[in-house]
C-alpha cells in the first residue's frame, strides 16, 4: 500500500516538476530575446560553458576516434574491407558518437557547473537580491547561460567529430596499413552531407537545448542549501544523460529509418 | 581574466567550431565531390532492381558520374522506374547507352553501371534509357541452377 | 522624494494581513504603520516571520489576505512591471549580504546603477565612489566578495542598497554574527544613512540592544501579530509580560521554555515505540 502511495507521490511530483520546468523555459525564452542586445553577457557565458569545455571534448574526441580506428580496422580486416575504415569511423562519429558523447560530456562538465553556480547564487540569496534590485534573474542570469549552452553545444560536437576523424586517421593510416587517399575517399563516397552530417548537427542542437535547459532549471529549482545544491547538481547529470540517450533513440528512428 | 581575453577566447572558440563544421562538410562529407544541384536527370526502367538504394552511385567505365535519385514502380507494367542524376560534366552520353544494376564484389552494395552506345545524339534531361539489364537476384540464380541441374539429371 | 510629506507621515501601511505557509500560520490580522523618514525596528523571536514581512513589502510574496501599501500604492495588486518600478525605489540588505560573487566590490555597487540607467562610465564611477566613501570602503573597491570580512561584506551590501538613492531601505538581520567593532559600524551607518539621505529605514532584528539603540519606533511581533509597539523608552518601561520577556531575554514566561508535550511522567512510562 505504501509503495503504491509512494509511486503516486513520485508521479505527482514529476508532473509538477515538469510543469515548473516548462514555465521556466517559456520565461527563459522570452528573456533570451530581451538579452540579445546585451552581447557581452552572452560572450561571457559562452566562455564559461564552451571554451572551458573544449579541452575535455578534444581529448575525448581524439581517443574515441583512435579506438574506432583500431577496433574498426581489426574487424574490417577479416573481411578484406579495411578500405572502408574511413567510412566506418566517419559514420559512427557524425551520426551517433559525436553528438551523443559530446552531450554527455557537456552535461558532466558544463551542465553540472551551471547548476552548481545558479544553485549557489540562489542559496546565497543573490537571485533574491537581484529581484529586490528590480533585476529579473531569469533574464539577467538564466537567459544568457541558456543561450550560451545552445550556441556552444553544436560547435563542441563538430569539434569532437572532426578530431575523432583525425584520430581514426592517425591510427588507420599512421599505424596500420590503410592508404591515406583511400581513408578519405571511402569517407566521402559514403558520408552524405545532408543525411549524416546535417542530421548529426540537428541532434547536437537538440541535445544542447535539452541539456542546458535541464542544467539551468535544476539550479533555479534547487533547494537553497548546500545539500540542495549538491543534489541538484547530481540530478542534472543523471537526468540530462538519460534525456540525451532517450532523445537520441527517438531522433535516430525519425532520421535514419528507411521507410 | 580580463574582458578582452575572454572575448578573444570566445572568438577563437567560435572560429574553431565553424572550421570543424566546414571540415566535416567538405573533407568528410561529399559536398565537394558531387554537386547535387548541377545535374541532369534521366530515367531507366528495370524488371527488377534487386537491392538498389536511392543515392547509390551511377558509374560509367568504373568512374562515378552520378547517383540514383529516385526509385518507383511504373503503374502500368509494374517495372521499376529508376531516376538517375548525372553530373553535367558528362553531358555527351549517347542515347543508345545501356544501364545495368550491378553489384560491387560478391555481396557488396548495388549500383547502376552505364555502357555507352554508338549514337551521335546525347542524353538530355528527362530522357529515357531504353536498354536495361536487371539486377541479378541471388535466390533466382540459385533456383535456376538447381532447376537446370534437376533437368540435367533426368 | 527627500522632502517629508506632512500629509502622509506614514510610508508603509500594513492592514489586516493574514498569511500561512502550508498549515503553519505566520500572520493573523497583522496591523502596522511605518513612519516616513524614521528608523523603525521590527523585533521578534527567530522564526516568527519577520523576514516574510520584508518580502511582502518588496512584493516577493503575497499575503493570503489584507493589504500592504507603500507610498500609498497597494503592493500585492501591482503588475510585474509596476512592481519592478517600485522596487527601484527600495533598497534591501540581506542577512547574508547577497553580493554577486563573480563581481568585485566596485561592480557590485555599480550593478543596480548599470542595470537601470544608461549613465556614462565616468558618472557611474563618481556615484559608486561616493557610496563607498560613505561606508568607508573606497579603498577596497578592487576586492572580490570572498576577500571581505563579515562586517565589510555588510557595508558593501549597504552601499549597494543605497546606490540608487531609494526612499526606503530594508535591513534583514543586519547585526547577526558581527564582531563588536563591525557591529558598532553598522549601527552607526544605518542611522547616518537614514538621516543624511532622508530615507525611511526598516530594520528587522532579534537583537534587542542594537534594535533599541537605533530605532525611533519599535514593533514587537509574536504569535502572528503585533504584541507591543512604541518608542524604545516606552518598550523598556512596559508592563506587558510578553514584551518584558523578550526585551529582558528571560528564558521562561508567556513563551514557554518547554516545547508543547505530554506530561513528563506519563511520557516516561509509555511503551516503545512512541505513539
Amino acid at each position: 500500500m505504501t509503495s503504491i502511495r509512494l509511486l503516486g507521490r513520485w508521479v505527482i511530483n514529476s508532473v509538477l516538476r515538469f510543469g515548473r520546468a516548462t514555465m521556466f523555459l517559456m520565461a527563459t525564452l522570452v528573456g533570451v530575446f530581451l538579452i540579445l542586445r546585451r552581447f557581452r553577457l552572452i560572450v561571457q557565458q559562452v566562455f564559461a560553458v564552451g571554451v572551458l569545455t573544449v579541452l575535455i571534448i578534444v581529448v575525448s574526441g581524439l581517443f574515441v576516434g583512435m579506438v574506432l580506428g583500431l577496433q574498426g580496422y581489426n574487424t574490417l580486416v577479416d573481411f578484406g574491407a579495411e578500405s572502408s575504415l574511413g567510412l566506418v569511423v566517419a559514420l559512427s562519429l557524425t551520426r551517433e558518437l559525436g553528438p551523443v558523447l559530446t552531450a554527455l560530456l557537456f552535461a558532466g562538465r558544463a551542465g553540472s557547473a551551471l547548476t552548481a553556480e545558479i544553485g549557489l547564487m540562489k542559496a546565497t540569496s543573490q537571485l533574491a537580491g537581484m529581484e529586490m534590485m528590480a533585476v529579473d534573474p531569469i533574464e539577467r542570469v538564466m537567459a544568457p547561460r541558456f543561450l550560451a549552452g545552445f550556441i556552444a553545444m553544436p560547435l563542441l560536437a563538430a569539434m569532437f567529430t572532426a578530431i575523432g576523424v583525425l584520430g581514426g586517421y592517425l591510427i588507420g593510416v599512421g599505424m596500420l596499413s590503410v592508404d591515406s587517399g583511400v581513408y578519405w575517399t571511402s569517407m566521402q563516397e559514403g558520408v552524405d552531407v545532408y543525411d549524416d552530417i546535417f542530421n548529426g548537427v540537428i541532434k547536437s542542437v537538440v541535445f544542447g537545448f535539452v541539456v542546458t535547459w535541464i542544467a539551468v532549471f535544476e539550479g533555479y529549482d534547487a533547494a537553497p542549501t548546500s545539500e540542495g545544491v549538491s543534489r541538484a547538481t547530481t540530478r542534472t547529470v543523471v537526468i540530462a544523460s538519460l534525456a540525451v540517450l532517450g532523445l537520441d533513440f527517438i531522433l535516430t528512428s525519425l532520421m535514419f529509418s528507411e521507410v | 581574466m580580463s574582458r578582452n581575453a575572454i572575448e578573444l577566447w570566445v572568438g577563437l572558440f567560435v572560429v574553431a567550431g565553424l572550421a570543424a563544421l566546414a571540415m566535416l562538410a567538405l573533407r568528410v562529407g561529399n559536398l565537394s565531390t558531387v554537386n547535387v544541384t548541377d545535374a541532369y536527370k534521366v530515367t531507366a526502367s528495370f524488371q527488377n532492381v534487386g537491392g538498389l538504394n536511392i543515392k547509390a552511385p551511377v558509374t560509367m567505365a568504373g568512374v562515378k558520374i552520378g547517383r540514383v535519385s529516385n526509385i518507383q514502380i511504373d503503374r502500368e507494367d509494374y517495372s521499376a522506374i529508376v531516376e538517375l542524376s548525372i553530373d553535367r560534366r558528362y553531358n555527351n552520353i549517347p542515347t543508345d547507352t545501356s544501364a545495368a544494376v550491378l553489384t560491387s564484389g560478391l555481396l557488396g552494395a548495388q549500383y547502376v553501371g552505364l555502357e555507352p552506345g554508338g549514337e551521335d545524339a546525347h542524353l538530355k534531361q528527362g530522357d529515357r534509357i531504353e536498354i536495361t539489364q536487371s539486377a541479378v537476384v541471388l535466390e533466382q540464380l540459385i533456383g535456376q541452377m538447381l532447376f537446370s541441374k534437376a533437368q540435367g539429371d533426368q | 522624494m527627500s522632502q517629508v510629506d506632512t500629509a502622509h507621515d506614514s510610508l508603509i501601511e500594513i492592514r489586516d494581513v493574514g498569511f500561512s505557509f502550508g498549515d503553519r500560520k505566520i500572520y493573523d490580522r497583522l496591523e502596522m504603520t511605518i513612519p516616513r523618514g524614521k528608523v523603525t525596528a521590527i523585533m521578534g523571536p527567530s522564526g516568527c516571520g519577520k523576514s516574510t514581512l520584508l518580502n511582502f513589502i518588496g512584493g516577493r510574496l503575497k499575503p493570503d489576505n489584507g493589504d500592504i501599501r507603500v507610498n500609498d500604492i497597494s503592493v500585492p495588486s501591482l503588475t510585474r512591471r509596476d512592481l519592478y518600478a517600485l522596487r527601484k525605489q527600495m533598497g534591501m540588505m540581506f542577512q547574508n549580504s547577497a553580493l554577486l560573487t563573480d563581481l568585485n566590490v566596485f561592480e557590485n555597487v555599480a550593478f543596480p546603477i548599470r542595470e537601470h540607467t544608461e549613465l556614462p562610465d565616468e558618472l557611474v564611477k563618481n556615484l559608486v565612489l561616493s557610496k563607498l566613501q560613505m561606508v568607508g570602503l573606497r579603498g577596497a573597491r578592487h576586492l572580490m566578495p570572498a576577500e571581505l570580512s563579515g562586517g565589510m561584506t555588510r557595508r558593501v551590501a549597504l552601499a549597494r542598497a543605497i546606490a540608487l538613492d531609494p526612499m526606503l531601505v530594508m535591513y534583514d538581520e543586519p547585526f547577526t554574527g558581527l564582531d563588536p567593532i563591525s557591529l558598532g559600524v553598522i549601527v552607526k551607518l544605518i542611522r547616518e544613512v537614514n538621516d543624511a539621505l532622508h530615507m525611511t529605514s526598516v530594520v528587522v532584528t532579534h537583537d534587542v540592544a542594537e534594535g533599541c539603540s537605533i530605532a525611533d519606533y519599535v514593533y514587537l511581533l509574536g504569535q502572528g501579530s503585533v504584541i507591543g509597539q512604541g518608542t524604545p523608552e516606552e518598550m523598556s518601561g512596559t508592563k506587558s509580560p510578553e514584551v518584558r520577556q523578550f526585551m529582558g531575554g528571560l528564558p521562561d514566561g508567556p513563551v514557554a521554555y518547554h516545547y508543547p508535550a505530554r506530561d513528563y511522567k506519563e511520557d516516561l512510562f509509555q511503551d516503545w515505540p512512541d505513539d
